[in-house]
């Protein structure tokens, strides 16, 4: 087990590593931009290479990446090329801020998700009408729009919730998960959408299967039968879409985080990548490369948890 | 391959297309929007970047702009008419560079070598770890923002999907036996991957186009929400952009963009789904695993007696066409206490619906039509599943043909067994324990604590079936019903599970309802037998009256058909269809 666990974070720092060089090997074809916009407009081609000698961009990519990377392994980032703040310790201050709302959409997705798949496998009839409705409008309406029309209902209209902004978790509990509500919604639908139909295909799939009937016939109950049993083995193949929604709501969590005015990871990403500000990028590729590798060693370790055929033999 | 077969079914294809009328309307919806996108040059005088300062959020109609000015004067039809176009782009490119690495790694990935395979599916899986919409943004310093570089480095990011569909299809279908002999007839690969595996990739493929060109168009509309790009590029997410800072005054401004990217974006993906329902048949629907039986037995006594008496049960299921199809039609059969009745016949001659009737497990859409069944003087049909489980638990239970599908293959075989006894009686679970490890010592499991915690797929099939058994007689039922229960063992095995049923039969005192299409272990355990056929029984009989004297022809064709293996066979078989005309007149 701890062999196992050992292994994939290895694969995943391999994984940090060969993304973060790709990331820094397709930059590299924009540094004269980044220096000229260092400089300002209007720089001259000298001036240019004198800012990108300066700061070190004219050296053999080699030796650039690997100066980073000894950098980085020691736990240091850089800092913006111009704001000269720390790389490192600005993500992290802004890690909690979009780690809050997709976290939070996560677990919701989860829970909603599991909750519409399996009463409507289970039961069919309406549920099913109703929940295949939900997924079909999750998919329908692009999440910006759900977004906007969430503000303008709940934040302009009836002033349930801030339009915009956001409460540290420390300050009030209460006014955080007031300043997220909306953007987790809007980030969950679709990962609802995608979700509530794995999980309702997997469990009629279950549900049809000759050990349901044989559990009958042992006089267990119905509710044990459906969530002890048919879910578990259900829940498989919806862990791996879990994690891809993941990735997805890293994604739109941009986009959520720019119309509520959300001081998160995305915002900074988008700047620094405007401004071409190359240590924030990289560093931003590497925190989010290690997300994922994270959210993917626990579903791994769930699944083989769930599934006793996956489970790794160490 | 261009078979009149093949011919005739993509026609069908595109005739149940056409009757659909979601996919109609999906279609024409997104023809008349790209062909107004196409038109925009001809349909405004004005162009998407064109401001008239007099304009400056104009209302409909005013300075020739049909819906309006937007906050910079520009006229918002020809914008939106011109977004469509940066849609359509997006769209193209972003499925087409995904359609063609993903399905060109696909076939290859799956047709060729583990080693091939083993690199497409490192870098496909490096290319699902970028959190895509950061990438974009992350990489804008290199697209410079430009929306077609951008869509070019989507589609890369959208190929991994297309990647595992294709390569999934392509290993289903590369054992067929038709891919075989094309390989064996010396076809070349090249040749075998065009005709006959990208056949079967077609249909799967232009599903997922629909939803690629979706989450392009989606993607590259939020990427112009967030400013992306240039502002000289019309876009529906930079319309909605401008149009959301401008939400209070003129919320015009943000409902003709959204608009228009709703109803693009739900049309693909309506349209992927009228596409999939045509080419792969209806989405499965949920069954209620716990079947209400709206019939209700007649309060009349029975024609028979015994523990358990069948009585003309007729079950039905539903056809296409909504009517109702009979598969069992009028069985009447009893079992007394202590005895083994065999039920034989054919496959579909509805001996298995019998037995799921007398459990209460009946699929869904099974409708029992007529009849009784009861156990021990107590009505079965019209129970009520929470009455039904006390019975089930207690008095009746159920060994099935299959060992392996009828355990639950994520729990462990001592926690099925213990949740089943605890079901029937209430114990603590240290007792329940107890009795499960007694109960695999006593069905013939060598080391009962191991296969306790093992899960059904570390154990051999005569061995699940050891544990199905138990599992059945653990609450000492006063009727077991086999289903086939050696059909699926190997032949050594076989001897030994009807050796454990009858030995556990007699310390019992169990009737055993004992379904099969074998007269040798009929032979071998049975007392009685009861031959169906097309859903009634068609003769009854003590097992040596059967043997000796079988009155009815089917019975006797049967008996035929499993005549000692020494004998060679010279004359052709005995046609039950004709013995059956002789039956009838």
């Amino acid at each position: 087990m701890t062999v196992y666990v050992l292994r994939r974070l290895t694969a995943g720092l391999v994984l940090a590593v060969l993304v973060t060089m790709i990331t820094f090997l397709l930059l590299s074809t924009s540094f004269d931009d980044v220096a000229s916009s260092v400089l300002g407009n209007g720089a001259s081609p000298g001036q240019i290479a004198a800012q990108k000698a300066q700061m070190g961009l004219d050296r053999p990519l080699a030796v650039q990446y690997g100066d980073w990377l000894s950098h980085a392994i020691r736990g240091d980032l850089g800092a913006s090329y111009f704001t000269s703040e720390p790389v490192r310790s600005a993500i992290t201050a802004r890690l909690g801020v979009t780690l809050s709302i997709v976290v939070v959409a996560l677990l919701a997705t989860s829970v909603i998700s599991v909750a519409l798949g399996v009463a409507a496998a289970a039961r069919g009839g309406a549920v099913d009408r109703f929940a295949q409705g939900a997924a079909m409008t999750g998919y329908l309406v692009p999440s910006l729009l759900v977004a906007i029309a969430l503000v303008y209902v709940f934040a302009v209209k009836l002033h349930v919730f801030p339009a915009t902004g956001y409460t540290d978790f420390s300050e009030s509990p209460a006014r955080w998960a007031s300043s997220i509500a909306i953007p987790v919604v809007a980030l969950m639908m679709g990962g609802v959408a995608s979700l509530t139909s794995q999980i309702r295909g997997a469990m009629i799939g279950e549900l049809r299967k000759d050990y349901v009937r044989t559990l009958r016939t042992r006089g267990i109950p119905t509710r044990s039968i459906v969530l002890r049993h048919a879910l578990r083995n259900a829940a498989g193949p919806a862990l791996t879409v879990l994690s891809l929604e993941f990735i997805q709501m890293l994604g739109g969590a941009l986009i959520i985080e720019q119309i509520f005015a959300l001081p998160g990871f995305g915002q900074y990403a988008f700047n620094a990548s405007l401004q071409g500000d190359v240590p924030i990028i990289m560093g931003i590729s590497l925190f989010g490369v290690l997300l994922v590798v994270a959210v993917n060693l626990v579903v791994d370790l769930l699944n083989g948890w769930l599934n006793p055929k996956a489970r790794i033999v160490s | 391959m261009t078979t009149p077969h093949a011919d005739t079914r993509r026609r069908s294809t595109l005739r149940r297309l056409t009757a659909d009328p979601q996919a109609v309307v999906s279609a024409s919806l997104l023809a008349v929007i790209v062909l107004l996108g196409l038109l925009a040059p001809v349909l405004t005088s004005h162009g998407a970047n064109e401001a008239n300062l007099d304009a400056v959020n104009a209302g409909a109609g005013d300075h020739g702009y049909l819906l309006g000015g937007d906050k910079s004067g520009r006229d918002i039809f020809a914008r939106l008419l011109f977004s469509i176009n940066t849609s359509v782009v997006s769209a193209l490119i972003g499925t087409s560079i995904a359609l063609a690495i993903g399905i060109t790694s696909g076939l290859v990935g799956g047709y060729f070598g583990r080693r091939v395979r083993g690199v497409a599916e490192w870098v496909f899986s490096l290319i699902m770890t970028f959190p895509g919409l950061l990438l974009l943004i992350v990489l804008m310093p290199v697209t410079k923002g430009d929306y077609k570089a951008t869509m070019v480095v989507f589609g890369v990011l959208l190929s991994p999907g297309i990647y595992r569909l294709v390569r999934n299809l392509v290993l289903g279908v590369k054992n067929e036996l038709y891919v075989d002999a094309a390989r064996v007839s010396g076809l070349p690969d090249r040749r075998i991957l065009r005709r006959h595996v990208l056949t079967v990739v077609r249909g799967p493929v232009i599903i997922a186009t629909a939803f690629l060109a979706g989450s392009s168009i989606a993607v590259q509309s939020g990427l112009a929400f967030l400013g992306v790009g240039s502002n000289t590029v019309p876009s529906f997410g930079a319309m909605i952009s401008d149009g959301f800072t401008n939400l209070y005054e003129e919320p015009l401004q943000f409902l003709w963009p959204s608009l228009a990217l709703g109803i693009i974006t739900a049309s693909l993906v309506l349209l992927g789904n009228a596409l999939r329902d045509a080419l792969e048949g209806g989405r499965p629907k949920p069954a209620r695993i716990v079947t209400a039986t709206t019939y209700r037995a007649p309060a009349t006594e029975g024609t028979v007696s015994g523990l358990l008496t069948v009585d003309d049960l007729a079950i039905a299921y539903p056809t296409p066409t909504g009517e109702l199809k009979e598969v069992v039609s009028g069985v009447t059969l009893s079992v007394a206490a202590g005895e083994t009745l065999g039920l034989v016949g054919e496959s579909g001659s509805g001996k298995t619906q019998t037995a799921f009737a007398a459990l209460g497990v009946l699929p869904a859409e099974a409708v029992v039509t007529r009849g009784s069944i009861r156990l021990d003087g107590r009505e079965l049909l019209g129970l009520s599943e929470r009455e039904l489980r006390a019975v089930r638990g207690t008095s009746i239970a159920y060994v099935p043909q299959e060992p392996m599908s009828n355990l639950d293959p994520s729990c462990t075989v001592g926690a099925q067994l213990v949740e089943g006894v605890r079901a029937a009686t209430p114990m603590s679970r240290g007792e329940a324990r107890d009795r499960v490890l007694a109960l695999l010592a006593r069905v013939g499991i060598p080391e009962p604590e191991r296969t306790f915690r093992s899960y059904p797929h570390q154990i051999s099939g005569g061995m699940a079936q050891r544990v199905l058994i138990a599992g059945a007689v653990a609450s000492r039922p006063l009727l077991l019903i086999a289903d086939e229960p050696t059909t699926a063992l190997d032949v050594t095995v076989q001897a030994e599970i009807l050796d454990l049923l009858r030995d556990l039969r007699r310390e019992l005192n169990m009737a055993v309802l004992l379904v099969t299409h074998n007269f040798g272990v009929v032979a071998d355990i049975c007392d009685r037998v009861a031959v169906m056929r097309e859903g009634t029984v068609v003769e009854t009989g003590t097992t040596e009256e059967l043997f000796a004297t079988p009155r009815h022809p089917y019975t006797r064709t049967l008996l035929d058909s499993i005549l000692d293996e020494t004998t060679l066979r010279t004359d052709p078989p005995a046609t039950p269809a004709g013995a059956l005309e002789t039956e009838k007149r």
